[in-house]
């Protein structure tokens, strides 16, 4: 994986310095809150319910076993012992204190890692494939091309004072686990008919209030211009990206009212003016890059066997594990969805545990996952099975990878601000209800994701089933969609009607999955289903 | 309390600036004032004879004018490029790297922090309006020009 260089140090240093200067110059009075806030926002920092939060960068998903660590020391030095893995594949701390903040930062900085603008209206985090490099289906590791765009938006002296907050997702495969056309910028690498490798942009893409999926804008960026074209994208963004309205700032609205063709067309225009201004950093950056990515020393000749004679085992197995390019490896997914827990938190001695894991057993490699679970992407089949011995100790176990227990959730009101109602709770209720009555297996790959207002943090509109809590008249309320996609078919859920108060809403999932239950045909998944039978039997089901 | 910045070395331009609509039709001026809303490129064919251009920020949180001010950089403005309005610390170096060379703030900044603010970042990661190289440049031994 990526190590920095003396300059990418100096950096993340310079960050940390400014950081402790910016608030010092808060606490003696010399800034005002509103002035404090959009700078502590680009450091990660939000005053939530009823402390600070603190989210921290993991660029596209990746994290080495000493980086995982000093995660589970700030969990339990700053923090309440826990962290909270994001669907940008971060990390959030819930209940910082805002003077231990520039420590913090200083404590990441070590081990080369940072909160650089994970939140504020700036280009976030890059997320990216959490099975990159080791999966067979993509046609290059995409990191190399996530990190040159990390450098690239860290600290853009252009870009730091968008309409409204910009995030990107690079991916390199038919398979879409990034949720790429749900992004503002999606970028697919892919490779043209003279087999020549470049870059298919879809810009205007995100949930939120207004949802969309990303029009394709231009299906091959050569690579030496991947720097320039993203310049032009987010310039024409900068200069034309409604700021009259917070709802309504974001790219997606420009591009829809603009109109993707026209949008393109402008995109265009600075593209080829910002083509004579030498922005582009030479291919040589990119193969410096690159050369960070390559595999681990994979020990050849291995067997692909293993012994799945443990039931609790086999079915971990076809849950959580995925097909590794290399022959006797396998990639394992962690899931941090007990049944009845908190989706996406861990302990810091869970964090730890898992920091261990990955040194003994993935090549010192782990990645975080958008549905905010855990990955060891390179296991050795061999070990596998005392892997999953360990895990199993430490209530890692969970055999639910993609299946109904494995709900992406917001904070929601139990923590954030924005939120018009609860989350975990009702997360919690439904991973129980269907781990009780045993259906999730029945059920096979249903993702359910839940979001506490309609800025949308936990995907509903994207959930196979979706759930949206709101504020009814200061009772919270649950709104059911269902049709939802993040992947290569990306699709947009349907409100079934009338929203359900928080026990009702588990009944109604309960019935919308009865409803699959007898109607699919072969081999057809709850979205298939749906998909094929439309939204009337549901709601018969649901409200007749 | 510093009022006013200034990276040029020629005499300052005593004109008042004018809005870019009335420029449009008072084209023999030599100051103009870029406001948000504005189109910087409507200036390109401008550009010799404007010796001051001051680009408005009313909220240091609108960054229209950063793009503006690079904008006329690209363009190969030469004169003088003031950011005006709502300037504080932590802006000045991101306005510095998109070409501004003077900065009118509204209400003065502690020289200590203003210095401080302009020798932050010992490196930086893009090309942009200014003369620092990148660091990829420097990783690749390129050299400006």
């Amino acid at each position: 994986m990526y190590r920095y260089d003396q300059y990418d140090q100096a950096m993340v240093d310079a960050r940390v310095a400014e950081f402790r200067d910016q608030t010092r110059r808060r606490i003696e009075g010399k800034l005002s809150e509103d002035q404090f806030k959009p700078l502590r926002l680009q450091n990660g920092l939000y005053l939530q319910l009823h402390a600070y939060m603190l989210r921290v960068a993991v660029p596209y998903g990746t994290l080495n076993s000493a980086q995982m660590h000093v995660l589970a020391d700030i969990a339990d030095k700053y923090d309440r012992g826990y962290g909270h893995f994001t669907t940008r594949q971060n990390i959030q701390y819930n209940w910082i204190k805002l003077e231990d903040a520039p420590d913090i930062l200083a404590d990441l900085a070590k081990v080369e890692m940072h909160a650089i603008q994970t939140s504020g209206n700036c280009i976030r985090n890059i997320s990216s494939d959490q099975f990159a490099g080791a999966t067979a289906d993509e046609i290059i590791d995409p990191r190399p091309y996530a990190e040159l765009l990390r450098q690239w938006s860290s600290f853009h002296p252009e870009f730091l004072a968008l309409p409204r907050k910009f995030k990107i997702a690079v991916i390199a495969s038919d398979t879409d686990r990034a949720a790429m056309k749900l992004h503002d910028i999606g970028i697919r690498l892919v490779k043209n008919d003279a087999g020549e490798l470049g870059a298919a942009f879809y810009v205007g893409g995100g949930m939120g209030r207004t949802p969309m999926v990303a029009p394709l804008i231009r299906d091959f960026v050569p690579l030496d211009q991947l720097i320039t074209y993203s310049e032009a994208c987010l310039r024409v963004y900068n200069r034309y990206g409604r700021r009259d309205n917070k709802y309504k700032a974001r790219i997606k609205i420009l591009v829809h009212e603009l109109g993707k063709d026209e949008y393109a067309r402008q995109v265009e225009e600075e593209f080829a003016h910002l083509l004579t201004q030498n922005i582009e950093p030479p291919l040589a950056e990119l193969e410096r890059i690159a050369a960070h990515f390559t595999d681990p020393a994979f020990e050849t000749g291995l067997s692909d066997d293993l012994d799945l004679s443990d039931p609790d085992f086999a079915l971990w197995v076809e849950r959580n594990c995925a097909a590794h390019k290399q022959p006797g490896y396998i990639i394992a997914n962690i899931s941090l969805k007990p049944v009845g827990g908190i989706p996406g938190d861990a302990s810091a001695a869970q964090i730890h545990l898992m920091a261990d894991l990955a040194k003994a057993y993935s090549f010192d490699e782990l990645r975080v996952t958008h549905a905010q679970n855990i990955v060891l992407p390179h296991v050795k089949k061999a070990d596998l099975y005392t892997l999953w011995q360990k895990l199993e100790a430490a209530d890692l176990g969970t055999a639910n990878i993609d299946t109904i227990e494995d709900i992406i959730a917001c904070p929601g009101l139990d923590y954030c601000s924005l939120a018009n109602a609860r989350s975990i709770p009702v997360a919690q209720k439904i991973s129980k209800r269907f781990a009780e009555t045993g259906k999730s297996d029945t059920l096979g790959e249903l993702k359910l994701k839940i979001s506490g207002c309609i800025n949308a943090c936990g995907h509903h509109h994207a959930g196979h089933i979706g759930i949206l809590g709101v504020d009814r008249k200061g009772v919270e309320n649950y709104q059911l969609l269902l049709g939802g996609c993040e992947g290569d078919d990306t699709s947009l859920g349907t409100i079934t009607g009338p929203g359900f108060d928080e026990n009702g809403i588990v009944g109604a999932v309960e019935k919308a999955t009865d409803v699959y239950l007898a109607n699919r045909q072969d081999g057809e998944r709850f979205l298939d289903t749906y998909r094929r039978i439309g939204m009337a039997p549901f709601k018969e089901a649901l409200y007749g | 309390m510093v009022d006013v910045l200034r990276f040029r070395d020629d005499e300052p331009v005593g004109d008042p600036a004018v809005t870019v609509d009335a420029f449009s039709e008072q084209t023999n001026a030599s100051a103009v004032r870029v406001e948000p809303g504005d189109d910087a490129r409507d200036l390109i064919p401008f550009l010799e004879q404007l010796r001051l251009i001051e680009v408005d920020f009313p909220s240091f949180m609108d960054g229209r004018g950063y793009s503006a001010a690079r904008i006329l950089r690209e363009a190969g403005y030469k004169g003088e490029l003031r950011a005006v309005g709502d300037v504080l610390i932590d802006q000045l170096s991101h306005l510095r790297r998109c070409g501004f060379d003077a900065f009118a703030p509204e209400k003065g900044l502690d020289p200590a922090d203003v210095e401080a603010a302009f020798n932050r970042w010992p490196e930086v990661y893009q090309a942009a309006a200014d003369d620092r190289q990148p660091i990829w440049a420097k990783r690749h031994g390129i050299t400006n020009g």
